[in-house]
Order: C-alpha cells, then sequence, then structure tokens
C-alpha cells in the first residue's frame, strides 16, 4: 500500500483505473475537466480507450455502446452536461447496463457558476432522465473516498448491472489530501449478455424498448425489486459524536467536512451535536435516520442547495422530530460559525 | 436478380421470435418500404462474407427500431439520433467486431446530425447505411430534413417552404467533405437495375470494414409508400423522377484503393504494473527523522495568497505534502475558476494531528501575503495571535492589526539574489517551518526533488528553503 498527495479529480481515476475501467468517454466542463484530463492520461496507458466526445450527450452513448460490449466504462460532468446525458442515463438504466457517471457539481440553474453547490441532488439522486429507474449514488467527502469511490463504483455498477453515480463538488474535485493507495478486491464477473461481435455473443440483445404493457410492467418490476435488494445491502453512512447527541447534523459531501469541524468546535462547548453523514444518497439510509428520531430530539440539516436532501430526511423522520435547515448556495459554503451559530440558536 | 435476394439470407432469424404477436414470419414494414429491401440487402452481404457471428447491428429509432427482431446479429438499441457514438463505444470494445450503424433521415441528419460527422470524422471502423426517406415514417409523416420542397407532411401541411425550413439535407455531400471516410455513395430503391447497384454498394462498404476498418457510408434513397400515399410503380417512380433530382446519386467519395488501415489495438497490461503506470511509488522517507515531529500536536490553518504565476498554489502543495510525509493530516484547496482571473490565486492549506473537518481556511493561524491585494484582503480574517508572513519586498504597507505577529519577509529580494524570482515561494517555506517549527528540515531538503518533480530546479530550491529559514533565525 503506497500513500499519495492526490486532488479529488485525479484520485476518482486511479481508483477507477485499478478497478479495471477500461474506457473513459467525456467532454469537458469546469469543474470535472480535470478527471477528463487524468483519463486522458492513464487509461490509454493501462490498455483502455479514452475519447473526448463531440458533446456529453455523445459521450453518455459511447458508454452505452461500450457498456453494451462489455467494457468497465466511465464518464465525468457537471451540471449542465449532467442534464444532457438525462436521456442516455435513462436508456442505461432500462437496457440495464453497468457503468459509472461522475458529477463533480456547479452552482446552477442554468450557466450559473463552477463554484461548489449541492443542488444536483434531485437531479442525480430522484433521476433526472425519464422513466422509473433508480442510480446507486456514491457520495465522497474526501480525496481519500474521492479514491475509494472511484473502485467501489465500478465493483457496485457490475454487481447489480446498473450505472452507478459519484457526486461530487467542486472543492472535493480541487482539493488535495494523502490518499491510501491499496489493491481493489474486486470480483470481475462474466458479461456473457454483452455484444462482443462473437459467435456466443450473437444471440444477445441490449435494449430498453418493451413494447407490450405487461412485458415493461414486467421489467419495471424487476427493475424495482432490484432496487430494493440496494436498499437492503448498499446503504453506506458515517455517524460522529452520535450515540449521546441531543441534536443531530446530517449532511453529505462536502458540507459534512464543515458540520464535523462545526461539531467538534460544540462538543467543546459542552453542546451534545453529533453528525450522521450518508455515504449512499440512493440508497438513502432511511432506517438510520428513522432510529435516530427516536432518540435525539432535535436534527439540523445542513445543505448547499435548497432543501433537497431535507426532503429525504423529513421522509425518514415522519415528523417525530424538528428537522431544521441551514442551507448556503451560489457556490458558497457554509462556514463553522454560522453553523454553530444556527445550532446555539436551535438549542437555546 | 440473384437467388440470394429473394432467398431468405441466414443471417435473418428463421422465425422472428422477439416480435410480439401470433405472425413470426413476416417484418413489420409496409410493402414496398426502402427499409425492407435495404435488410435484404445488409442481410444477404452478412452472410456472404462470413461475418454474420461478428457483426453488431445497431437498431435507430424509427421505422427501423426493431432491426433486432430480424437480424441474427449481436443487437443493440440505440437512442435516437446515436447509433454512431453508440457504435463508437461498441467497437472501441470490441476492435474485432463488425458494426453497422443503420439510421433513417430523421435519425441521422436531424436530432443526430453531429454524432454521425463526428463518427465520420474520426473514420470510426463502422459501416451505416442510412434511409433517407424524406418523411419521419414512424412517427406518421412529419416532415424530416430532407423532404423535398414543397412537399407536404403532417407538419408542412402548405408544403415545405425554403424560407421558413430551409433546403433539404444533403448528408453524402457533406460527409464527403470529411477526411477520414473510405467511401460515400448515395444510391436508390427504385426498381431492379438501382437495387441491385444498391447490392454493391453495399457489399463494397462492409468489405471496406472488414478488410480495412475503414468508415463507408452508404445512402439509400426509398419510398416510404405509407406516407407517400403511393404503392408499387408508382412510388418507385417518384424516388426515381423526384427525390433523385434533389438528392442525386452517385460515388460521392472514394478512396477505398489506398487508404490506411485504422486499426484500434489496445495495449495489454499486466495488473502488477497498474501501480508504476499510474505514477503510484512507496513513499521514501526515513521513518526516524520524523518520528518526533509527528508526536507533536499540531493544528495549523494557512491561508497562502498572491498573484497567479508566483508559486502560491505550490507553497501550499509543498508544504501540505511535506506534512503528509511527517505523517501529518494535511489538506490543501485551491481557488480555482474565475477567482483565478484577474490575476490572483489563494489556496487553503491545513496541517493538523487531528481528523481534518473542513478544507477550506476562512480564519488562518498563518497568512501568507505576496501581493497588497492579499494582505488587503485577508488580514481582517487572520485568528488573533496568529502569524502574517507578507513580501515586504513588493508589499508597501505594514498590517496595521496589533493583536498578529507580522513578520516582513523580503522573500522576492531573495529569490533574486539567488538568481530567478520563481523560487521566492520557496523562500517562505523555509521561513514558515523555521517559524513554526514545524516539520524536519533535513527530511524537506531530502524530499523536496520529490515532491516538485523538477530534477533541475532542486539545487536552488533547496537554496530557496535554507535562505528562508536562515532569515528567521537572523531575526531572532
Ligand atoms: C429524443 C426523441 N425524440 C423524438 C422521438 C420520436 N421519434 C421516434 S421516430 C422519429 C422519427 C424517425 O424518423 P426517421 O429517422 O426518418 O425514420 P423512419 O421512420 O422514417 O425510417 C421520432 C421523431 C424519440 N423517440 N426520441
Ligand atoms: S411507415 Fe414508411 S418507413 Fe415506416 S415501414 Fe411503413 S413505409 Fe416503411
Ligand atoms: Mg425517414
Amino acid at each position: 500500500m503506497a500513500k499519495q498527495f492526490l486532488k479529488g479529480n485525479v484520485a476518482i481515476v486511479k481508483g477507477a483505473v485499478l478497478a479495471g475501467c477500461n474506457a473513459y468517454y467525456g467532454y469537458p466542463i469546469t469543474p470535472a475537466s480535470e478527471i477528463a484530463e487524468a483519463a486522458a492520461k492513464y487509461v490509454p496507458e493501462a490498455g483502455g480507450t479514452f475519447l473526448q466526445a463531440e458533446s456529453e450527450i455523445a459521450a453518455i452513448n459511447m458508454v452505452y455502446g461500450a457498456a453494451s460490449g462489455g467494457a468497465r466504462v466511465m464518464t465525468a460532468s457537471s451540471g449542465p452536461g449532467i442534464s444532457l446525458k438525462a436521456e442516455g442515463i435513462s436508456y442505461c438504466a432500462g437496457a440495464e447496463l453497468p457503468c459509472v457517471i461522475v458529477s463533480i457539481v456547479r452552482g446552477g440553474p442554468g450557466l450559473g457558476n463552477i463554484g461548489p453547490e449541492q443542488s444536483d441532488y434531485n437531479q442525480i439522486v430522484k433521476g433526472g432522465g425519464h422513466g422509473n429507474y433508480k442510480t446507486i449514488v456514491l457520495s465522497p467527502n474526501s480525496v481519500q473516498e474521492m479514491f475509494d469511490f472511484g473502485q467501489l463504483s465500478f465493483e457496485l455498477a457490475d454487481k447489480y448491472r446498473n450505472p452507478v453515480f459519484i457526486m461530487a463538488d467542486g472543492f472535493t474535485g480541487q482539493m488535495m489530501e494523502p490518499v491510501n493507495i491499496s489493491e481493489p478486491k474486486i470480483e470481475y464477473p462474466e458479461k456473457n449478455w454483452a455484444v462482443k461481435g462473437t459467435a456466443e455473443t450473437s444471440d444477445n440483445l441490449i435494449t430498453s424498448i418493451q413494447l407490450a404493457h405487461d412485458d415493461l410492467e414486467a421489467h419495471n418490476e424487476k427493475l424495482q425489486k432490484k432496487y430494493s435488494i440496494m436498499e437492503e445491502e448498499e446503504v453506506r453512512y458515517e455517524e460522529l459524536y452520535i450515540t449521546d447527541a441531543e441534536i443531530v447534523l446530517v449532511a453529505f459531501g462536502i458540507a459534512s467536512r464543515v458540520v464535523q469541524s462545526a461539531v467538534e468546535e460544540l462538543r467543546k462547548e459542552g453542546i451534545k451535536a453529533g453528525m450522521f453523514r450518508p455515504k449512499t444518497l440512493f440508497p438513502f439510509p432511511k432506517k438510520q435516520i428513522s432510529n435516530l428520531s427516536k432518540r435525539a430530539e432535535k436534527f439540523l440539516v445542513v445543505e448547499m442547495n435548497n432543501g433537497q436532501m431535507l426532503d429525504d430526511v423529513k421522509l425518514a423522520i415522519e415528523g417525530r422530530k424538528p428537522v431544521h435547515f441551514y442551507n448556503r448556495m451560489g457556490g458558497n459554503v457554509p462556514s463553522i460559525k454560522e453553523i454553530r451559530e444556527k445550532v446555539l440558536k436551535i438549542m437555546r | 436478380m440473384a437467388k440470394n435476394i429473394l432467398t431468405r439470407s441466414t443471417t435473418f432469424y428463421d422465425e422472428y421470435y422477439r416480435k410480439p404477436g401470433a405472425d413470426k414470419k413476416n417484418t413489420t414494414y409496409c410493402p414496398g418500404c426502402g427499409h425492407g429491401i435495404l435488410h435484404k440487402l445488409v442481410a444477404e452481404a452478412l452472410e456472404d462474407f462470413g461475418v454474420r457471428d461478428r457483426s453488431i447491428f445497431i437498431s435507430p429509432v424509427g421505422c427501423s427500431v426493431f432491426g433486432y427482431y430480424y437480424f441474427h446479429t449481436g443487437n443493440i438499441q440505440a437512442a435516437h439520433g446515436r447509433a454512431p457514438a453508440v457504435g463508437t463505444g461498441v467497437k472501441r470494445a470490441n476492435p474485432d467486431s463488425i458494426v453497422i450503424s443503420y439510421q433513417g433521415d430523421g435519425d441521422l441528419a436531424a436530432i443526430g446530425g453531429l454524432e454521425i460527422l463526428h463518427a465520420a470524422n474520426r473514420g470510426e471502423g463502422m459501416t451505416v447505411f442510412f434511409v433517407n426517406n424524406a418523411i419521419y415514417g414512424m412517427t406518421g409523416g412529419q416532415m424530416a430534413p430532407t423532404s423535398l420542397e414543397g412537399q407536404v407532411t403532417t407538419t408542412t401541411p402548405r408544403g415545405r417552404s425554403i424560407e421558413n425550413e430551409g433546403y433539404p439535407v444533403k448528408m453524402s455531400e457533406i460527409i464527403a467533405t470529411l477526411d477520414a471516410p473510405v467511401y460515400v455513395e448515395r444510391v436508390m430503391l427504385a426498381d431492379t437495375k438501382s437495387i441491385m447497384h444498391a447490392r454493391k454498394a453495399v457489399r463494397k462498404a462492409l468489405k471496406i470494414q472488414i478488410e480495412g476498418n475503414g468508415f463507408a457510408f452508404v445512402e439509400a434513397l426509398a419510398a416510404c409508400t405509407s406516407n407517400l400515399r403511393k404503392q408499387g410503380p408508382e412510388a418507385m417512380n417518384w424516388v426515381k423522377e423526384v427525390q433523385q433530382k434533389i438528392f442525386p446519386i452517385g460515388v460521392k467519395k472514394d478512396i477505398s484503393d489506398d487508404f490506411e488501415a485504422m486499426r484500434r489495438e489496445h495495449k495489454k497490461v499486466k495488473f502488477e504494473e497498474l501501480f508504476d503506470l499510474l505514477d503510484v511509488h512507496e513513499l521514501n522517507i526515513d521513518k526516524e527523522k520524523v518520528q518526533k515531529y509527528s508526536d507533536k500536536e499540531v493544528r495549523q490553518h494557512f491561508k497562502i495568497a498572491g498573484f497567479g504565476g508566483q508559486g502560491v498554489l505550490s507553497l501550499g502543495t509543498v508544504l501540505s505534502e511535506m506534512g503528509m510525509r511527517h505523517d501529518y493530516e494535511v489538506s490543501w484547496l485551491p481557488s480555482y475558476g474565475p477567482e483565478m482571473r484577474g490575476g490572483t490565486a489563494n489556496c487553503s492549506v491545513k496541517i493538523s494531528s487531528r481528523k481534518i473537518g473542513t478544507p477550506l481556511v476562512d480564519n488562518p493561524t498563518l497568512l501568507v501575503a505576496m501581493n497588497r491585494p492579499s494582505l488587503d484582503k485577508f488580514e481582517d480574517a487572520v485568528v488573533p495571535e496568529g502569524i502574517i508572513i507578507y513580501d515586504s519586498s513588493l508589499i508597501d504597507r505594514k498590517p496595521e492589526r496589533d493583536d498578529i505577529e507580522a513578520i516582513a519577509l523580503p522573500a522576492t529580494k531573495i529569490a533574486d539574489e539567488l538568481g530567478n524570482t520563481k523560487v521566492a515561494n520557496m523562500v517562505i517555506v523555509g521561513a514558515i517551518n523555521e517559524k513554526l517549527e514545524l516539520l524536519s528540515q533535513e527530511v524537506i531538503m531530502e524530499s523536496i526533488g520529490d515532491v516538485l518533480k523538477k530534477a533541475k530546479f532542486v539545487d536552488i530550491n533547496r537554496k530557496a528553503i535554507g535562505k528562508g529559514a536562515e532569515f528567521i533565525r537572523n531575526m531572532g
């Protein structure tokens, strides 16, 4: 195991390549371009394909083609580009193609700006494209997790034959931290369903069409079953100072790093604050938050958007306890001081 | 007519088992439809060339969306217009496959205009069959980009007008202007003779992929009998006499006698080689030398700011990477994007003996100001009892606060004396380390080459670090 000082956007590519990523198709957009740049450097070196596509639409459809052909493929973009990929992601989900999509979220709506926001939670977690589909969404908050999830995403994509998102933000992509580089322990399943241009695969079909209503309903039911298995087996989260917490701060991604600092300061002042951080946004740690709400008295959701995960937290708590909200938008990151003051106000 | 066109090709499934309903023998195409004719030509060629097993047929969105009912090949159904992108992905993943992108005119010339252009321009090893029937067949007869002037469709009830909808798009001519395509021909499916000619074009286009992995493009003028409301000879005549006037048939480009086969093979790499290829190497650190530092309780938050080009960001990465080599928790966060325009840059660095929360530094324990705007901007943010190191060779004022320690370090002047302005940032690294007694100077000197990855400048950077430390020592 080696230790390396890496940028988030580079770590994710190193993780992916070690997990067998052998194809990358993308289109540049700040703050995700460095992922394409790192992929351009490393993926061909490792024996794979890198191609800068003519658009995000083309890129996701190349991903669709590569995944159809059995490649371990990824793409990365940010808000406007993810919007363009939406149709293709829906196709990948419908055709049950394993692939990895990274979104380094920037400020929106429209062209917005390139600061860090979390405003694409709904776009990414709730679908974004059309139809009854879900993608697994991993939410890293450190460079180590950018690397780890670069690997994990490929494992999960293959395990479930499903697109997997990594949702990060401008800061997590840009920052550098030490990363422990480990060998992946991954099973590489045989993809005998893929279309490879061989006699054995010449009866295979990749499609999302089911013309007969009953067939499409059955297909959708099968997909929902798969999603409920994910909800049973793939929930990941982190807790901090949670056991005796009177107020639980819920945050994901970069916001959780600030919350972590704020909670530590509050603890020094004798306030029993704790942090709960979903690492998977789908499947969302519903049960865990629900259980917490039977103990902790108050909740504060901190997000860099207009309150998107907030809805999921409220749904999990089912009105049992008050859920407060603190947010910043536009590329601003909440400060430790702001969060601390918000908590003090709630606890007064 | 050759027997193969009349008998059913073995490329087709005997029974269209994927087709819903009781009828598994007949296609979904209307009688006389160009798709049915072109399917037969393609199927026959794949059989004759013995490549059915290796073939991957990509169905578009349009009347040929169910190509996979018929072709016993690998099949992929693509989103509207994106077949050439899908083809690119699957071909690159399987360089030995034979990829067919089969598309209608709405699919290829309207919504998918960009994908076909770029796949052609890259010379992807695929064969494109493009059915120009001057209409959106599947959706019930709306205008296509290839509809003719005056043509009445459901969305051009007064006829296509040049004024409102523009001219019919001539894709073959456009594709033929590109460098990579090997062969571009427009054919028509209008009578036995023209179909026999089309057969040749189909075979040639596939051969170019099979033998040389080249990109070939065949546009087939065809009747959509349903939407034209013309059958048999009348429909055929329309193709020949009306459509062909605007879309002249013929070879638009052919370099098949002389082109370089573009093989897109992948390097074979063993897993063990990956770490090296990814620039991952074990750190070369003498644990004993860093031990007494890593046992120390440290919590430093730096803000480092100045002009772009002064090495502000690398000052930060050197500091934090050195911190990592002493087993501290570290983080580095740059300003990026528009913040960087107008020439200023800054970064947040944390070095801590405990896990780091936010990597953003709002209130630094130590501010490095390499220019006046940085001092103006961040002076007030420094924590009480904090430190400000400012480049006194460039900044014409002193910090105003009296609850901090201000160190006037002529970093640029010192760097100039060493012979390279650019090492001013390393002078500051040396000063910071000496002032805070943070890290082992010996380890910094030993690993600066590794960290900077610029072997050539190691000496002068070492000297600069030494000078910065010396300056602090001499301050007493
Ligand atoms: C993104 C998207 N937009 C629109 C459609 C609806 N649609 C289906 S087929 C078609 C037109 C197909 O026309 P063409 O490519 O000419 O094929 P033809 O049926 O004439 O062979 C359209 C607009 C769709 N399926 N997807
Ligand atoms: S509608 Fe037109 S294009 Fe579609 S099958 Fe019928 S004739 Fe062919
Ligand atoms: Mg058409």
